[in-house]
């Protein structure tokens, strides 16, 4: 088969590619097809590869002149792709059929929270005062609008304990950004110059990388060997130039902080502020109100514990909750109720007395379509829906971790978890099978794989995330089948891992070489040639 | 004449004269696996180990496969003027730094 220069296979119209079919029967593998599609497995190249100058729609003549545009007038082709409608069709079908999502199966990605996403949702986001609203209408036409966020306001503010919300960041980093923002213009009210953020070495890479965004510098605090943050030692690091700490709770090792109470009074004593990932907050909604805990800034992924899509169906929502110390420093725009009824602030010399917003996170007032979504699901659940959905969540996870630590090695299983199963790949030791092989022949089972080689306090992790979504038939048979690989690993039956995936459309993939050598972004041939 | 010492982050630094060169130990190359991507310190950057950063290998930026070929040689990441030279004596010998990486 030969290869453009992207490292796609060629399709049809390459003369060499046909072999010749001997008489007699053929395997799956020998069988070159003539269009190099496989089976309604289809070849897709990229839609700008696609492009042969055709117009899909016809528009209008123009009816104004184009002269006031005089010498800006563009007169080259812009180079987007030219494509009838069955094409375009075609082409984003054929593309969603390759993907994999929590609609076509179990999507056991660690700290992802891959939950099911109710189509209860979808009808409500739809409906069109919500659907087709536009964010600069006036507030008088979209008090029903303003009506859902204030709710979800109260939602979210009520299941954490803490008196403020700020709805506009548009994802967890994005919140951790507006969280840690809001801690650095604390301070600087204060008058005081903290420059130290102390963040564990289990926590998710975004902490650190929002930390040194923000202008702080990064202080690793170890983990102990039972995967829980070593709080003496994070104590020894508080100091005066401490301005937060970033924990994550339950921790990335799937294991609740018992001594987060301890670490909040400590990091208080010492003038710096608490922000907690609430990547896993989908272990404890319902449960734990983190006020409680002594937390000051918690992000809230609406795309994971309230069941709004991930990537493809729309973007995320990382709404972040402030505790009193922080709530004055909110970000524009603030969502204030008046004799008239709901409006925005989104002017920074407007803010209300005693509201001092650190700034803007981004134009408008966040992801609309998502609020819709995480409050469709908070009423259609319930508080005590809310509660038992971590429940299952959790009972789920310790499921999967009492049906496999007998074959697969757990660092952390002799006691329960929280959402999350961690295992490690000390079982895989003398096999010849590596986590990343053992992932993949997950792939030919038809499963997505766990979370791998994260946390990285952790050698060769697995985390597994089944959230509550999953009946115990689907988790016996995910079970069932985790359970023969680790076996046959263990057998060393390594041809089954080894260049593992087989049965996908794509082999094991050059991950190092995509690293080392990312194509980005596609070229015409032209300026490809022009580079080269 | 050279003299190499080892710190227990498995990092490898060579005295020569005032400049010392540092780099990561082929265990730590093999531990990381496929390097991909290096970040180097600027020159004039004051570093923990005790010095003033005079150079960096900046074929890394371009070809970070080197740490992994060759981290004790053509892997070296920067060269420092120390500005201790007693701390460099406290470091590890090539001997002590075996035994060490034995023990993990």
């Amino acid at each position: 088969m030969s290869m453009n220069n992207q490292g796609r296979p060629t399709g049809a119209g390459d003369p060499n590619r046909r072999r010749p079919i001997a008489p007699g029967t053929v395997t799956p593998e020998e069988l070159d097809t003539i269009s190099g599609d496989r089976g309604l497995d289809h070849e897709e190249s990229l839609i700008f590869e696609l492009d042969h100058g055709a117009v899909g729609v016809d528009l209008p003549d123009m009816e104004v002149g184009d002269d006031r545009l005089g010498g800006m007038r563009r007169t080259a082709r812009i180079g987007l792709p030219g494509l009838s409608e069955p094409e375009v069709i075609r082409h984003y079908v054929r593309l969603s059929r390759k993907n994999y999502a929590i609609d076509s199966g179990l999507y056991p990605l660690g700290s992802c929270t891959m939950k099911h996403n109710p189509r209860l949702n979808e009808k409500m986001a739809r409906l069109p005062g919500f659907g087709d609203l536009h964010p600069l209408a006036p507030a008088s036409t979209t008090q029903g609008a303003l009506e859902l966020i204030s709710q979800l306001m109260n939602w979210l503010t009520t299941l954490t304990g803490m008196p403020a919300v700020a709805m506009s960041p548009k994802a967890g980093a994005h919140g951790e950004l507006c969280g840690l923002l809001a801690i650095r213009a604390a301070i600087a009210a204060r008058g005081e110059d903290r420059k130290r953020v102390l963040v564990p070495e289990s926590a998710h890479g975004t902490n650190p990388a929002t930390a040194a965004f923000a202008g702080f510098t990064v202080d690793e605090v170890p983990a102990k060997p039972n995967g829980h943050v070593d709080a003496e030692a994070l104590k020894a690091k508080l100091g005066p130039d401490v301005a937060a700490i970033m924990l994550t709770n339950p921790n990335t090792c799937g294991l609740f902080e018992g001594e987060i109470i301890d670490i909040a009074k400590a990091v208080h004593e010492a003038g710096a502020y608490f922000y907690c990932d609430g990547a896993n907050f989908n272990a404890i909604a319902g449960k734990v109100r983190p006020g409680d805990l002594g937390i000051d800034a918690m992000h809230i992924n609406l795309h994971k514990t309230f069941s709004t899509p991930h990537g493809g169906g729309g973007p995320g929502a990382g709404p972040v909750v402030l505790s009193a110390r922080l709530a004055a420093y909110a970000p524009i725009p603030l969502l204030v109720a008046d004799g008239k009824g709901l409006r925005l602030i989104e002017d920074m010399a407007a803010a209300p007395d005693g509201a001092k917003p650190f700034g803007r996170m981004c134009a408008f007032h966040g992801q609309m379509g998502m609020f819709s979504r995480a409050l469709t699901y908070m009423l259609s659940h319930g508080r005590d829906g809310v509660r038992q959905a971590s429940e299952d969540a959790v009972l789920s996870a310790n499921y999967i971790l009492a049906s496999l630590k007998d074959v697969m090695s757990a660092p952390f299983g002799e006691g329960p978890c929280m959402h999350e199963a961690l295992f490690d790949d000390s079982f895989l030791e003398g096999t010849g099978v590596t986590t990343l092989d053992f992932a993949k022949a997950m792939i030919d089972e038809g499963y997505h794989p766990m979370t791998m080689y994260f946390p990285l306090v952790v050698h060769g992790a697995m985390l597994i995330e089944p959230t509550e979504s999953e009946s115990k038939e689907s988790l016996d048979r995910f079970i069932h089948v985790l359970h023969t690989l680790a076996e046959e690993a263990l057998a060393k039956n390594v041809a089954r891992f080894a260049g593992a995936p087989h049965l996908a459309p794509r082999r094991r993939l050059d991950e190092t070489a995509a690293a080392r050598k990312p194509v980005l972004r596609w070229k015409p041939d032209t300026l490809k040639q022009a580079a080269e | 004449m050279s003299e190499v010492r080892y710190t227990d982050q498995h990092e490898w630094i060579r005295l020569e004269g005032e400049e010392a060169t540092v780099g990561i130990t082929k265990y730590a190359a093999e531990s990381l696996g496929d390097v991909v991507f290096v970040e180097l310190p600027a020159s004039g950057k004051a570093v923990t180990a005790g010095g003033t950063v005079t150079s960096a290998n900046s074929a890394l930026e371009k070809e970070p496969s080197k740490v992994n070929e060759d981290p004790e040689g053509e892997g070296w990441f920067f060269k420092l003027k120390l500005s201790d030279k007693s701390e460099f004596a406290k470091l590890m010998d090539k001997d002590a730094y075996a035994k060490f990486v034995d023990s993990l």
